[in-house]
This record gives structure tokens, C-alpha cells and sequence, in this order.
């Protein structure tokens, strides 16, 4: 399972990358590893969209389960990761790559403290 | 009988288990409550039970028995021998739901074949593995464009002439959502697309047509339906799959979903159900079809085989976050549907659709010629048309059946401005003596 | 070998029915609503008859063999109910014809009412629901309405076992209620404490499965509806596991305000390869008024002579109607033969037979797999398909190669509080040498768990393809027949 060091992490299985006031999101390698082969990714918000904490901004599907992906803290979608939908499987095999969701500008910066670390998700994520 | 133990093995079977005596399997049961005396009948045995069906079907007058010009939205017509023959196929009637690809291929090919058929029948791209009825097919789509505009839009424009029972299903299943307004119950009931036009606005979800409509009119909606799109609204169509051997499609007209009853694909009347509800969409829209869909794949040796496919979506997998409950389906009825589209293929069912279209229009032109009756379908009707009489319609319909004729519907049970009108259908299964003897017995009424 | 498609037999121009020549004067088909093209299949008798056979093959089925699928309650579906189904009296009887000339139907459906009602103790039955699900989604729609009839609007809840089918939170999550899951205590009953901790005057009712999905009477199901009734919520029955409690114990006395059913679980007919279903549901006395439209009663009272005359009626504060016409009456006609050829006594016949089924099954295999709730069960059981010295071995290989000793794999992974669960429900129509085969080879495949996983893994050998991609399927999406450029 692996666990960059360098992002937050909800126990949702969400990942956020913080660079500014800009913070990226998507899915843990943990999750996708329970989802088993991802064939269907839809982003459900736009660019421009201001969206409270746990909104949900994707869904996930494998041929056996489906996630919704919520957002770890609030702000504006800034970014949107178009490619995604068309290549899904990248979700499986680069999760903290070129399988990011989206990006949004954060409205508190606090909101990330309530997020683990990677020591702290690879607790959870074994429990 | 359908339970085999023996009293020997009984025995045995309680000795393996560990208790004494049947009674025992129960103690969880509260004792005050178990073993209720239950206040029914005694068993038959076959031969008295088939008796006693006999005599209840026995009692009934059907449209076997008389010539039936009653449709609104159930159609009396042939079917074959070789549909029967194949649906009671233990093979396939007892069969569970194909969740175990590898010993349900049957199923999944025969409903793959289904959904191929419904798609090039309706223009569509794809068609679901079936719903209830065509009822519940439109609810669906009313559900589905909820939940394709994530509830942001909540206005749902029904034309007056959509099946009335259509219309009331489509409000049971949208109780559950707040702020809906469903547009449309007070326009004439008679009127045309541009009517349903002027009610289009940025907040509408989606519109519903029927086609032929539920008077028998047919109009082509390209055009409202590109008005629609303006707006970005969506549209469904709710079709009579068998006018389709001859009509334009819904596809063609550029409708997003197309629904539908599809009894009239060979399935008997059998007092309204078991029938079939048909929906189709556009490829874009594929993820957001509610139940189930089978897919082409392979196994490992590269064999051809079906699956059931995007589950994710439905509700033993997304449980309170489905967008429908639907989990049995139609299967058997689907079946039918597609042996029958099979065996009367290109040239039956267009012969089919071209047949109900001349007797019904051989009909009304000898209705038009009554004193005292007025057809009051102008526009293009499809095998169903109105007609104004002189007299009330149940009236009129108890003198029809002493001359073993099954009248009409009482348009007046659901359109009160349409009282005194009754809708005539004709189908294959009349013959012009029939119809003739249906102009007598309706001038006499009239002279009467 | 691979069953071509229909479109893939077609022959242009063949033709495979045809209808009697048009005998009335042709008029134009109007113009501008014409279609082009017909893209159907063209096929002569046989090759229908030959193709479609041909697929039956494929097919596992009752018929053939052995169904453990719990939950899903795969009995024999007696013949002489598709016979008495298609009699002319019922198969031809439209839908809208006046009620004075269907009083068969009419009849039969009044005493179904009456029967399903009696069998359950409900005051009243709607036969209109077309599944197992839309009965559901009808009973919560009526939780609804009764709620609101009396002016508590902030019930919003409804309250969930956590052993409950994948329906339940679907339904009511469309009927705009917000979803509350209940734990299961350790002896396979609803946690009572976690019930309590949730109850309150937002709470609208609970969707209770009673025999749950792990196959056990609830112990504490008077207490659960006691505490669900004094918080002003309405307890649903799930009908799915009624086969257990034909004759043992009525919901209706138990305290149960509503339940559905599923006639082509309980009362037998066919599951035709994923439908149609038939839902009816039942409520006690204080919902009968919220029934669906149109019910069937008597409208006009008889006497010695005349009998009563039938029609339909609308209750007083409906919530409207489910589907069109009046249910899926071809289901009520054979339901209503089967309850007539078991009477009170065959009745309660099936559910004990079923359940001496389950727990002989159960005794005969729990040794082999480890059950967690392990306990009297009534018509299911539910193990787990894993070997502790076998750990590479799922759930999943061993419902794939029971495939190659001809049995359907019981229901797997389901209820999701088990882990890697096979959920085995028999039946009460299978005898005691299918049960002790069906034991014997699960016995054996657990032996080839641990010697042979391979052979679980690459399971099934024997079946017309194997495992199938379903990753594929789900990606390149082929969801219609391949047209060749002939038609």
C-alpha cells in the first residue's frame, strides 16, 4: 500500500495535496485497491462551483462496487481533471498521478489540521 | 406433491439435526403466537383445482369470445404458437436471474438479442433488459431525469394525452422528491406539440410525449423535441413498439429516451399484466439507465459470452444511493417480446403495423358515415381513433356486447371535456365483417 | 460452441410469419412519419425455434437442478399453474373490459386479497405492486403518507437492519426518506441498544426482515416492534423470507403494520430468468385507507341466488397508483392455485419442510464451514466460504466450481455482515438425496480447497464458458448486436 508522505488524508479514502491556498483531491491507493478495476469515473462538479466540506465531487465505479468521492475541505473548483472520465484506469494505477479529481481554492486552511497524515492513514487504512 | 419427505426420513432428518420433533425448529417462534389456525380453504388436489380455475376463467367474457375494439394501452393481438412454445421452456421459466454468467448464458443472449432489438425498433442506442410496464418505464424516466440534472431542475412538462394511468404512476413515484411541478394536466386534452411547446422553460427536466398518442394521433415531435433541447431539457417518447414496423422512430425524431408498453410484442392481454416496460436512451446517457443491462465480453479462452453489466449502479450494490429500487424485471416477458420481433422480423411486423393501420382507417372512415357519430381524430391516427357519440358510452358499449362486440373506451373516465367520446382500436384480430357489424350495431344504438 | 446471434442467422428476405391479407380498402401511410429502415432479423420458423432452444441449453434452471440460493426461496414451480394461466377466460380478458364481464378474475383476485391477508393477519391487500421491490417502495410510500395524513411531518427517517436486502435502504432513500443502519447483535438479532439510541419523533419506521437474511428468527421481534410502536414509527415486513413462516406465525399478530409479498418466491411462480415478480402488500387495519388504487372489493352486495357483483374501489386517502391496470395478474392466477392446492395444513407443510431442509444442511456442514451464527435457523442458513487452512480459496471459487458438480452456487457475499458468506437456502421442495449429494460435494470441494486451490481458482471446467471479463464487458459497453451490413 503506498502512502505518500507528503499529503493529508481523510478516512474516506480521499487524498489532498495542499500547494498555497490550492488543494488537489483524489482517491488512495487503498481505495482503489478495494475497488478492484475502476471502468467508470464521473466528476460531478464544475469549475466556479463553491462547495461546503463532504460535498460529493465523483463517483467511482468498479464492475462490483461504486464510491463517491467527497471533498476533505471547502472552497472553489478551480481545476477539473477532464481526461479522467475517458481513462478511468488510471485511478488504479497512478491514484496520486495523473488520477487527481480536482482542484480547489481553500476557503479555511484550517479545515486541513482535522486531516491524517500518512502515519495516521496507513493505521487506519489496516484497520 | 411438491414436498418428497417420507415419515422414515423425516425422522432421520431430525436425529442428523439434533432435536426431537419438528415443533422444536420453532422455539424462537413466540409460543402464544405459533401455529396460527389459518381460515382457508382445504387443499385440492390438481384435478379439483384445475376445475375450480376453469370455472372462474369460465365465467369471464374475453376478447376471444367477442370482436374487441378496446385498446387504450392494452392491444389484443395473434400470438404465435412459437412464442409460447419457447417461453414455457423450463430452461428458461425457471430460471433464476442471470447473476451466474457461466450457467445463465441462455438468459443473457436471449436479452442482449432483446436489447438489440428494442434499440434498431426504437432508433435508439441502447435499451435496458426491461422494466414493470409501460407505466413504470416513463416513471423511470421522469427518475432519471431527476437525477441527470441532480435535482436542480424540477419541472416535468406531461402532455394531456400521455396514458392517464401513465400520468398517475409517473406522480406516485415522483412524491418523494420535493418541489416538483409537473406541467401540462391542464392544457386541452387534444392539443398538439405547439401547445406543449409554450410550457418549455430553463427549469424543465424533461417532457413526455406519447407516440401514437393515448387518443391513437400521430405527430412527428422533431420539432418540439429540438425546441426542448434549446431549452436543455430532455425528452421522453412513449411509443407503441409495434406501430414502429411502419412509423417513424422516436430516434430519428431525436427524443433522448424512448419508453414504452410492450404488450402489443406478443404478449396476451391476461387482464393487464404480466407486460413489459421498454426503455431506451442514447449512448451518453447509458450509466444513468435504471436496472438491468447485459454486455458482450469474453472468458479466458477468448469464447464469446454475455454478462451483466454496470451493476454498480443498481441497489444491491449502490443500496440507499441507487436511483432505483428495481431489481426483478420483466424477463420472461422480454423473452417473449424477442421471439416474437424475431419470428415476424422485417416483414411481419411491418405487415403487422400496416394491417392495424388500414382497419382502423377502414373503421373510422365507415364510423364517419353514421348518423349521430362524429370521428373526431383529423390528424394522423396510427390504429386508434376518438369518436363522439350520440349517446354515453357505457350505454352505447351494453348494447355492443348483446352483438358480442367489446366497444370502446370511455374517454370520459379520464378527460371530463371528453365525455361522451369514445376511443376505438383495431388490431389484426378484427376482420371488416366485424367492423362492419360494429357500424350496424352502433346505428342501431343511435336509432335505438 | 458459441450460439450465433438472431441477426447473425437473418437471411434477407426469409420470412418467418405471416399475417392474413389486408381485407378492407388501403389507404396512404402518412407521409412524412415513415420510417426508412426496419433492422430486424429475417428468419423462418425453425430458426427461431432452433436458436432459442438452442440458448435454453445454456441455461441453468429449476428444472434441471439445484438452486440453494438463499434468500430467493427457488422452489418447483408447479406445471399445472402455467396450464390454469393460460386458460382463454383469464389470457384473453382486457384489462379496461366493464366489470360485469370479468367477475372470474375479478373474484379470484377478491380471494387472493382475502387469502394473503388471512395468511399474514392483515387487515387489508393490494395486489397492484409488480416485485418484491415495488411492494416495498409501495409500503414506504404508505409509512409516508400515514405520517403525514396526521399532520408529524418530521418523521424523515427510516430505520434499517444492517442484515436487510439491498432494496430496502434503495427504496426508501426514493421515497425521500434519509437511511438509519441498525447493528446486529452477537446472537444474530437487531441490537437493541443500538435501536433504542436512534429512535425518536423523527423516525418514521423500521424495514424489518423477520426471518433476517442470516436465516434466524429475531428472538426479540415483539420487543423491536414494541419500541419501534412507542416512538410513533410503523414496523415494514420484507416478504422475502415468508416461506419460513406459512403456518408458524402470522406478522400481522406479531405487530407488523405492513409487509410485502413476493409471489414468485413464496406462493411459486416461475422467476422466468429475472422476472416478472408480483408484490402484493398487506397493512393492518389503521393503513388500509392509503392503499394503492384500484383495490378489488364487492360493489354490489348478492344474496341466495345472485352472486356478489366485483368491481374496483379507490381508498379513500390513496397514494396513488403503481403500475398499470391491476398488477400482473398472470402471477395471481397461479399464487392463487398453489394456495388453493395446499390449504392451511400443506401450507404449513412448506415452511416446516423448508425449514427441516435448512437445518439439516446446516447440521450436515457445520463441521466444514464455519457459521457465525450458529443456531436453529429457519428456512436459510448462512456460512462462510472461506477455510482457515485454505486461505486463498474465496467464497467466489466455491461457488464457481459447485457449478461443475451441476449445482447452482448459493447466494455469496451477501448479507455483507459475513464475511465472504454463502447464503444456502433449500427449500422445502428438495428431497433428502439432493440435500446429502449437495452436502457431500461442498464436503469434497472444501477438501479440494486445501489440495487443489487451482482448481477452485480456474472454476468452472464444465460450463458452456468460463469465467467471463467483466471488466470488459463493463468498459467497451456492447450492449447490442453487431448488424451485418445485409440487413
Amino acid at each position: 500500500m503506498n502512502i505518500p508522505t507528503n499529503l493529508k488524508y481523510t478516512n474516506t479514502d480521499e487524498w489532498v495535496l495542499v500547494d498555497g491556498k490550492t488543494a488537489t483531491i483524489g482517491v488512495t491507493d487503498h481505495a482503489q485497491e478495494q475497488l478492484s478495476d475502476v471502468v467508470f469515473v464521473e466528476i460531478t462538479v464544475s469549475i466556479g462551483d463553491k462547495l461546503a466540506k463532504k460535498t460529493t465531487i465523483a463517483t467511482v465505479e468498479s464492475v462490483k462496487a461504486a464510491a463517491d468521492v467527497n471533498l476533505p475541505v471547502s472552497g472553489k473548483v478551480v481545476a477539473i481533471n477532464e481526461d479522467l472520465p475517458q481513462t478511468p484506469e488510471l485511478v488504479n494505477s497512478d491514484p496520486y498521478g495523473k488520477a487527481w479529481m480536482i482542484k480547489v481554492e481553500l476557503d479555511n486552511p484550517a479545515e486541513l489540521d482535522a486531516l491524517m497524515d500518512a502515519a495516521g492513514y496507513e493505521k487506519h487504512a489496516k484497520e | 406433491m411438491f414436498t418428497p419427505h417420507t415419515d422414515a426420513e423425516r425422522e432421520e432428518m431430525l436425529r442428523v439435526i439434533g432435536v426431537r420433533k419438528l415443533d422444536d425448529l420453532f422455539a424462537d417462534v413466540p409460543i402464544k403466537l405459533r401455529f396460527p389456525n389459518l381460515d382457508l380453504p382445504p387443499a385440492f388436489t390438481e384435478i379439483e383445482a384445475r376445475m375450480q380455475m376453469e370455472e372462474l376463467a369460465g365465467a369471464n367474457e374475453t376478447a376471444h369470445d367477442l370482436a374487441c375494439f378496446l385498446g387504450a394501452g392494452a392491444y389484443y393481438h395473434y400470438t404465435p404458437a412459437a412464442v409460447d412454445a419457447i417461453i414455457r421452456r423450463g430452461e428458461f421459466l425457471t430460471a433464476y436471474t442471470p447473476y451466474q454468467p457461466e450457467v445463465s448464458q441462455g438468459t443473457l443472449q436471449a436479452v442482449f438479442e432483446y436489447q438489440s432489438l428494442i434499440a434498431n425498433l426504437t432508433g435508439m442506442d441502447v435499451s435496458n433488459a426491461s422494466h414493470y410496464d409501460g407505466a413504470t418505464a416513463t416513471a423511470e424516466a421522469a427518475v432519471m431525469a431527476y437525477h441527470h440534472f441532480r435535482g436542480k431542475r424540477t419541472r416535468f412538462i406531461l402532455s394531456p394525452s400521455l396514458n392517464p394511468q401513465y400520468r398517475e404512476v409517473l406522480k406516485t413515484y415522483m412524491d418523494g422528491y420535493e418541489n416538483i411541478d409537473l406541467a401540462g394536466e391542464k392544457l386541452d386534452p387534444m392539443c398538439g406539440p405547439d401547445d406543449l411547446a409554450a410550457l418549455l422553460d430553463d427549469n424543465t427536466a424533461l417532457l413526455v410525449v406519447q407516440y401514437p398518442d393515448f387518443f391513437g394521433r400521430i405527430f412527428d415531435f422533431t420539432a418540439l423535441i429540438e425546441k426542448a433541447h434549446q431549452f436543455g431539457a430532455l425528452v421522453a417518447v412513449a411509443v407503441n413498439p409495434m406501430s414502429l414496423g411502419v412509423l417513424k422512430t422516436p430516434g430519428a425524431m431525436g427524443a433522448d429516451i424512448a419508453v414504452g408498453e410492450g404488450q402489443s410484442l406478443g404478449l396476451p392481454l391476461s387482464f393487464g399484466g404480466p407486460y413489459l416496460g421498454i426503455f431506451a436512451t442514447k449512448k451518453e446517457y447509458v450509466r444513468k439507465i435504471a436496472g438491468r443491462l447485459v454486455g458482450e465480453t469474453a472468458d479466458a479462452e477468448g469464447r464469446r459470452g454475455y454478462v451483466l453489466t454496470l451493476t454498480a449502479r443498481e441497489q444491491h450494490i449502490r443500496r440507499e444511493k441507487a436511483t432505483s429500487n428495481i431489481c426483478t424485471n420483466q424477463g420472461l416477458m422480454a423473452l417473449a417480446a424477442t421471439v416474437y420481433m424475431s419470428l415476424l422480423g422485417k416483414h411481419g411486423i411491418k405487415q403487422l403495423a400496416n394491417l392495424c393501420y388500414q382497419k382502423a382507417h377502414y373503421a373510422a372512415e365507415q364510423i364517419s358515415k353514421l348518423d349521430g357519430y362524429l370521428v373526431v381524430s383529423q390528424t394522423p391516427f396510427f390504429h386508434e381513433f376518438v369518436v363522439k357519440c350520440p349517446k354515453p358510452v357505457d350505454e352505447i358499449n351494453w348494447h355492443l356486447l348483446d352483438h358480442d362486440i367489446l366497444g370502446g373506451y370511455d374517454l370520459g373516465q379520464d378527460y371530463p371535456s371528453l365525455a361522451g367520446h369514445m376511443l376505438i382500436a383495431v388490431t389484426e384480430m378484427v376482420s371488416k365483417d366485424e367492423i362492419d357489424a360494429l357500424c350496424e350495431a352502433l346505428e342501431e344504438v343511435n336509432n335505438g | 460452441m458459441a450460439e450465433p446471434t438472431i441477426y447473425e442467422i437473418s437471411s434477407q428476405d426469409r420470412i418467418g410469419f405471416r399475417f392474413p391479407a389486408c381485407d378492407v380498402p388501403e389507404t396512404a401511410l402518412p407521409e412524412g412519419l415513415i420510417r426508412d429502415e426496419l433492422p430486424m432479423p429475417e428468419v423462418a420458423e425453425l430458426d427461431v425455434i432452433r436458436h432459442f432452444t438452442n440458448l435454453s441449453h445454456l441455461n441453468y434452471s429449476i428444472d434441471s437442478g439445484y438452486y440453494p440460493l438463499g434468500s430467493c426461496t427457488m422452489k418447483y414451480n408447479p406445471k399445472i399453474n402455467e396450464e390454469v394461466a393460460r386458460l382463454p377466460g383469464f389470457a384473453f380478458s382486457h384489462p379496461l373490459q366493464p366489470v360485469e364481464t370479468v367477475q372470474g378474475n375479478l373474484a379470484m383476485m377478491y380471494e387472493l386479497q382475502l387469502w394473503l391477508a388471512e395468511i399474514c393477519g392483515m387487515a387489508g391487500v393490494t395486489l397492484q405492486p409488480s416485485a418484491g421491490a415495488q411492494g416495498e417502495y409501495t409500503g414506504v410510500l404508505i409509512i409516508r403518507a400515514y405520517h403525514q395524513a396526521r399532520g408529524d411531518l418530521k418523521r424523515n427517517k427510516i430505520l434499517i437492519p444492517d442484515s436487510a436486502h439491498g432494496t430496502n435502504p434503495a427504496t426508501s432513500a426514493m421515497s425521500g426518506f434519509e437511511v438509519v443502519g441498525i447493528t446486529t447483535d452477537a446472537k444474530g438479532n437487531v441490537d437493541l441498544d443500538a435501536l433504542k439510541a436512534v429512535l425518536d419523533d423523527t423516525v418514521a419506521g423500521l424495514m424489518l426482515t423477520n426471518p433476517n437474511t442470516l436465516g434466524l428468527f429475531d428472538q426479540n421481534v415483539e420487543e423491536v416492534v414494541r419500541l419501534v410502536h412507542t416512538a410513533g414509527g410503523l414496523v415494514y415486513g420484507d416478504g422475502a423470507n415468508l416461506n419460513a413462516l406459512l403456518g408458524i406465525v402470522r406478522p400481522g399478530d406479531v405487530g407488523f403494520d405492513i409487509m410485502h409479498f413476493n409471489l414468485h418466491k413464496t406462493f411459486s411462480t416461475p422467476h422466468g430468468g429475472g422476472g416478472p415478480g408480483s408484490g402484493p402488500v398487506g397493512v393492518a387495519k389503521h393503513l388500509v385507507d392509503f392503499l394503492p388504487f384500484p383495490l378489488v372489493d364487492i360493489i354490489e352486495e348478492g344474496d341466495e341466488e345472485t352472486p356478489p357483483l366485483y368491481g374496483f374501489v379507490r381508498p379513500e386517502k390513496t397514494i396513488g397508483r403503481m403500475k398499470s391496470f391491476h398488477g400482473q395478474f398472470g402471477m395471481m392466477v397461479r399464487a392463487y392455485n398453489y394456495i388453493s392446492m395446499h390449504g392451511p395444513d400443506g401450507l404449513r407443510d412448506i415452511a416446516e419442510s423448508a425449514v427441516l431442509n435448512a437445518n439439516y444442511l446446516l447440521a450436515r456442514l457445520r463441521n466444514t464451514f464455519h457459521v457465525p451464527y450458529d443456531r436453529i435457523c429457519m428456512h436459510e442458513f448462512v456460512m462462510e466460504g472461506h477455510l482457515d487452512d485454505a486461505p486463498d480459496v474465496h467464497a467466489l471459487d466455491i461457488a464457481k466450481r459447485l457449478m461443475d458438480y451441476n449445482f447452482h452456487p448459493p447466494t455469496n457475499y451477501f448479507p455483507l455482515i459475513v464475511h465472504e458468506a454463502l447464503m444456502i437456502e433449500p427449500t422445502e421442495t428438495e428431497n433428502k438425496q439432493t440435500l446429502d449429494r449437495f452436502a457431500d460435494v461442498l464436503i469434497k470441494i472444501a477438501d479440494e480447497a486445501r489440495t487443489n486451490p487451482e482448481l477452485l481458482h480456474a472454476a468452472p471446467h464444465h460450463t458452456p464458458v468460463g469465467r467471463l471479463d467483466e471488466v470488459r464487458a463493463a468498459k467497451e459497453l456492447v450492449l447490442c448486436c453487431w448488424l451485418p451490413d445485409k440487413i
